[in-house]
């Protein structure tokens, strides 16, 4: 473009340019909106509602409106001493014990055989390709529907599992892990390591892949033998795929609301965080009540996640 | 397994592949027993549970899943909702990635981060916001209030990957088309859409797993068969009675729900264990 300005030589150029930047950017926000409209109205609203609604006592079926009664939900004694808080109901911190209990076993368990799996699938043999086609099946199930098929054969009289427990004589006859509040926690962290191992050793499987071969060929050489060059070869350089897949997991795992409560329901012998919020919620329509359980879970998991985002510097562009 | 003993070496590979046949047990054998289980008929289900084959293999629980419940109707409210939720998600999200992989403004780290933070959004944190906002909007029990709140978890997700997929696409394949004047519109529809396909036919196939499996909501937001999807209506099959196990009938379901993402997912293996390990890798 030619200025017919003289005097100020550069001005016009720089404008255009500006004039573009300025354009585009206009471009990129319409192109955001809708996107952002939608997530204001399914996210931002309703955590918004949320929260307002934890400060509020508000029974959905019986209150006209939600009455603001300030903190009372999270912490209030009655004259009588009688605490109301959810931070002072025993059922909470069982809820919240039931959630550690389950996300630490879960996680734990399935890093470890999700690393098996993967180092069975990266080893160069005939079939692997299956191996890790087959390995997808658990990962593809519904949960819904891994949870009753477990529930099935977890069921006391006809359940393969109680079968093979009283076989095996760790179960009394008409027995079941699950019937058992000692192991039900267990028997459901086991569903949840069948289910998700799989998504754990693809993770890892990915991340084994981009170890150049000719690491291995070098130690071979050095004489390293197999479980030397897993222990400062393998685990070393698998260590931010491995970190990423466990924060990927603990997060779901503190979350978990589907599989327990399919199998176990409201039992307060494996009652999760969110099952125990859906309970003081929908069941008994306890909306002001309810939505503090769900805030306190909320800053639970925006505390992990922060510790993720941080800890693993992830960058945008 | 390099050993020069061939006596080791033989042993370590029976071993080795000992190994695998347990793996391949512990992931199958579940999903064996669910196809088992429901080609044995209720009457005999009491005395069969145990046996390793049906003894009269039987589609009669497939039939009555049909017949006895309205399982016809969640899988279509299953099908609608997945489907209407993908290509809403798609369209959305594809506008998005283009601004967000494409274009240079202010404010666009912090942006995504806070697509990432819904990501992470557990689902109960909005329950009771969301439930009050559904009933208010007359959405309850009905596709639409379905279909608005998946968004919370497949918006962010295809987001995140498309974006991170257009950013890979050459900036050359963009300004050609700017200098032939196209508009940003055409440039996205016409030069880069045809470019994203398989990325699209990824992050959508993800996106309708995800959807197509949602429990919380589907149960939360639905009171009877007119909109509850599959899912909460699996659940709900076992409180049918106390007395007759409507195991039969629920792994026929199951079963039902389940062979069609199987084969999804063996026909896409390589596009779905790319697509996800790319969206974990990168966060």
């Amino acid at each position: 473009m030619t200025t017919p300005l003289p005097s100020r030589p550069t001005a016009a150029p720089a404008r255009t340019g500006r004039g573009l930047q300025a354009s585009r950017t206009r471009v990129a926000l319409l192109l955001l909106v809708p996107m952002l409209l939608v997530l204001a109205a399914v996210a931002g609203y309703p955590l918004l509602r949320t929260i307002y609604l934890s400060f509020t006592e508000y029974n959905i079926l019986t209150d006209p409106a939600p009455k603001w009664i300030g903190l009372g939900n999270y912490w209030f004694t009655t004259e009588d001493g009688v605490g109301l808080g959810v931070l002072q109901i025993p059922e909470w911190w069982q809820s919240v014990w039931n959630t550690v209990k389950f996300t630490v076993g879960s996680v734990l368990l399935e890093t470890v055989l999700g690393l098996a799996f993967a180092l069975i699938i990266n080893s160069k043999i005939r079939g692997r390709g299956l191996l890790r086609t087959a390995i997808l099946v658990p990962w593809a199930i519904p949960t819904v529907v891994s949870a009753q098929m477990w529930n099935w054969m977890y069921n006391d009289s006809f359940g393969i599992i109680s079968d093979w427990g009283q076989r095996l004589g760790f179960l009394q006859a008409g027995q079941s892990f699950l019937s058992n509040p000692d192991t039900a926690l267990a028997a459901l962290i086991a569903v949840d390591v069948w289910k998700t191992t799989p998504f754990m050793a693809l993770l890892l499987l990915a991340g084994l892949q981009t170890i150049p071969s000719d690491m291995y060929e070098a130690a071979d050489v050095d004489g390293a033998n197999k479980w030397t060059q897993f222990w400062r070869l393998t685990l070393p350089l698998l260590t931010p795929a491995l970190l990423v897949a466990l924060i990927f997991r603990t997060l779901d795992a503190l979350r978990v609301f589907d599989m327990p409560y399919i199998v176990k329901g409201n039992a307060p012998e494996t009652i999760t965080m969110s099952i125990y919020a859906r309970q003081e919620l929908i069941l008994n329509s306890q909306f002001g009540f309810g939505s503090a359980i769900s805030v306190l879970i909320f800053l639970i998991i925006m505390v992990f996640t922060a510790i993720y985002v941080t800890s693993l510097r992830v960058k945008f562009d | 397994m390099n050993s020069k003993n061939p006596l080791v070496r033989t042993v370590t590979l029976i071993l080795f592949w000992l190994v695998v046949a347990v793996v391949l047990f512990y992931v199958l054998f579940p999903f064996y027993w669910a196809i088992k289980t429901s080609l044995t008929s209720s009457a005999r289900l009491s005395a069969e549970a145990l046996q390793w084959f049906p003894s009269v293999p039987s589609f009669q629980n497939f039939v009555d899943v049909f017949t006895g419940a309205p399982f016809g109707r969640n899988l279509l409210n299953s099908v609608v909702v997945a489907t209407g939720t993908v290509l809403l998600s798609l369209l959305l999200s594809v506008l998005a990635a283009y601004a967000l992989g494409k274009f240079r403004f202010q404010g666009k780290t912090i942006l995504m981060y806070l697509i990432l933070a819904v990501s992470v959004f557990p689902q109960i944190a909005v329950l009771s916001g969301l439930y009050t906002m559904i009933q208010t909007f007359g959405l309850y029990n009905s596709w639409g209030g379905l279909i608005l709140s998946y968004m919370i978890f497949t918006l962010p997700f295809t987001v995140w990957t498309l974006t991170a997929f257009v950013r890979e696409i050459p900036t050359e394949l963009e300004e050609a088309a700017y200098v032939d004047g196209a508009s940003p519109l055409q440039t996205l529809f016409r030069v880069l859409l045809p470019v994203m396909t398989p990325a699209l036919v990824t992050t959508g196939l993800l996106a309708f797993i995800n959807a197509w499996n949602e429990f919380l909501f589907a149960l939360t937001f639905t009171t009877d068969a007119t909109a509850a999807t599959v899912p909460p209506a699996i659940a709900n099959f076992t409180g049918a009675s106390q007395y007759e196990s409507p195991f039969g009938l629920t792994m026929a379901a199951s079963v039902i729900v389940t062979i069609p993402l199987i084969i999804l997912v063996l026909v896409f293996q390589r596009n779905i264990v790319s697509g996800l390990t790319a969206g974990a890798v990168k966060g």
